[in-house]
């Protein structure tokens, strides 16, 4: 049991996918400018990622080694053509705002990165965890960013007015693609300072 | 005049890099020697330039509705195969980055040489697959997707180039322990996308 859990709490925080391995940090960037795209881009993702785990580990056994990348592509894309139809037929003005960024969840990086690295070798249950760990360490930190973005760049959150503008200017920086950068470095900072002391050797 | 205000858009103010953030993953990753980003970059742009115009080719032949009236088929030619673009695109990207591996390999072996380990990790490469499907949202034409190619090619091998001259001469600086390597290249690319927001607003003549 023990065991289980680690897989789920380990993605969250010691091994998060963006901040420590470095995955998937091009949406993480690009939806963060309000808290509610953050949200419905998040659980988009997790649900990717756990019915692509759920799916390749079910197959497995049956994937030859050689192509196994391409079946790996062809999983992901038809799950994210269902997130995408599904988010425009209930959500539509937030899948407006997406934009492109649901299609990239294709080319994320942490969905193909726990398919190869994980659920072809692991079975389907433990790969299912594996993937909502995965996923849910991702929203973290798209929340976390989206909500520092809302907060300084206008003052609100999920749409409230929380900093009142008359005595708080909303700084357009944060709500700029700069903003974005700097923050997700800062938060790598604290991350590696305070939380997950092991510094990996780099240049 | 439009096809040139569409390329300086595309490489300066609107940079596929550091303004609509894609690519980032192998950004990050190859941006520690000045040689294997000038290769990346090199790679993107080829793979840009022919990705792009492929799948508009595709988009409006195939997969639009009505698209398929070409073949004088009654039973397909209403057909609306959009929800299919995705898939497709991807299955696009990734053969031609195989066709491209081995062309280059048979015709110009000096390129392959110095492209050739970089070439398998574009399929991945969000950049791709996201200028396709902004050429699709933005309704481009063919001449325009194109353009639109090249250029945000060159916009990424501009970003990471100056991302690893940059990160050269950080290398001697003496960086706080957490701050050091990602986080640092987070905080400069920051700072480059700052400098980038100067170009915005230019456009040339009519």
């Amino acid at each position: 049991m023990a065991k289980l859990r680690k897989i789920v709490y380990d993605p969250l925080m010691d091994n998060n996918p963006i901040t420590w391995q470095i995955l998937g940090v091009c949406s993480a960037l690009a939806v963060t400018t309000q808290v509610s795209t953050a949200l419905v881009m998040s659980l988009a993702l997790t649900i990717v990622t756990c019915g692509s785990n759920v799916a390749i580990s079910l197959m497995r056994k049956v994937i030859p080694n050689k192509i196994r990348m391409i079946v790996e592509l062809c999983v992901i894309a038809t799950l994210v053509i269902l997130a995408d139809q599904i988010l425009q037929a209930f959500v539509y003005d937030i899948s407006k705002k997406l934009s492109v960024f649901v299609g990239l969840i294709i080319t994320n990086c942490i969905v193909m990165g726990r398919a190869e690295a994980y659920a072809l070798q692991n079975p389907p249950f433990k790969s299912f965890l594996d993937g909502l760990g995965n996923g849910l360490g991702y929203s973290i930190v798209l929340i976390l960013v989206g909500g520092f973005r809302e907060l300084l760049g206008s003052g609100k959150l999920l749409g409230y007015t929380v900093l009142s503008d008359q005595w708080y200017t909303g700084n357009t920086l944060m709500l700029l693609p700069p903003g974005a950068f700097v923050i997700i470095g800062l938060m790598i900072w604290f991350q590696r300072t305070y939380i997950s002391k092991q510094l990996r050797e780099e240049d | 005049m439009g096809l040139l205000n569409l390329a300086i858009e595309s490489i300066f103010i609107q940079n596929i890099l550091l303004s609509l953030f894609l690519g980032m993953c192998s950004y990050l990753a190859q941006s520690k020697k000045m040689e294997s980003a000038k290769g990346l970059g090199m790679a993107v742009i080829m793979v840009l330039t022919i990705a792009t115009p492929l799948n508009w080719l595709i988009k409006h032949f195939l997969l639009d509705k009505g698209a398929l009236a070409w073949t004088h088929i009654d039973a397909v030619a209403n057909l609306d195969l959009s929800f299919l673009t995705f898939i497709c695109f991807i299955a696009v990207i990734a053969s031609l980055v195989q066709i491209v591996e081995m062309v280059v390999d048979r015709f110009f072996p000096v390129l392959y040489n110095s492209l050739g380990i970089f070439l398998p990790l574009i399929t991945v490469n969000c950049s791709i697959l996201g200028a396709s499907l902004f050429m699709v949202e933005r309704k481009y034409t063919l001449v325009e997707s194109v353009v639109y190619g090249t250029s945000s090619g060159v916009g990424w091998a501009l970003a990471i180039m100056s991302l690893a001259a940059i990160r050269k001469k950080v290398r001697y600086s003496n960086v706080p322990a957490g701050l050091r390597g990602l986080g640092l290249a987070f905080i400069i690319t920051g700072l480059m996308a700052i400098g980038f927001l100067c170009f915005s607003g230019i456009t040339l003549g009519g």
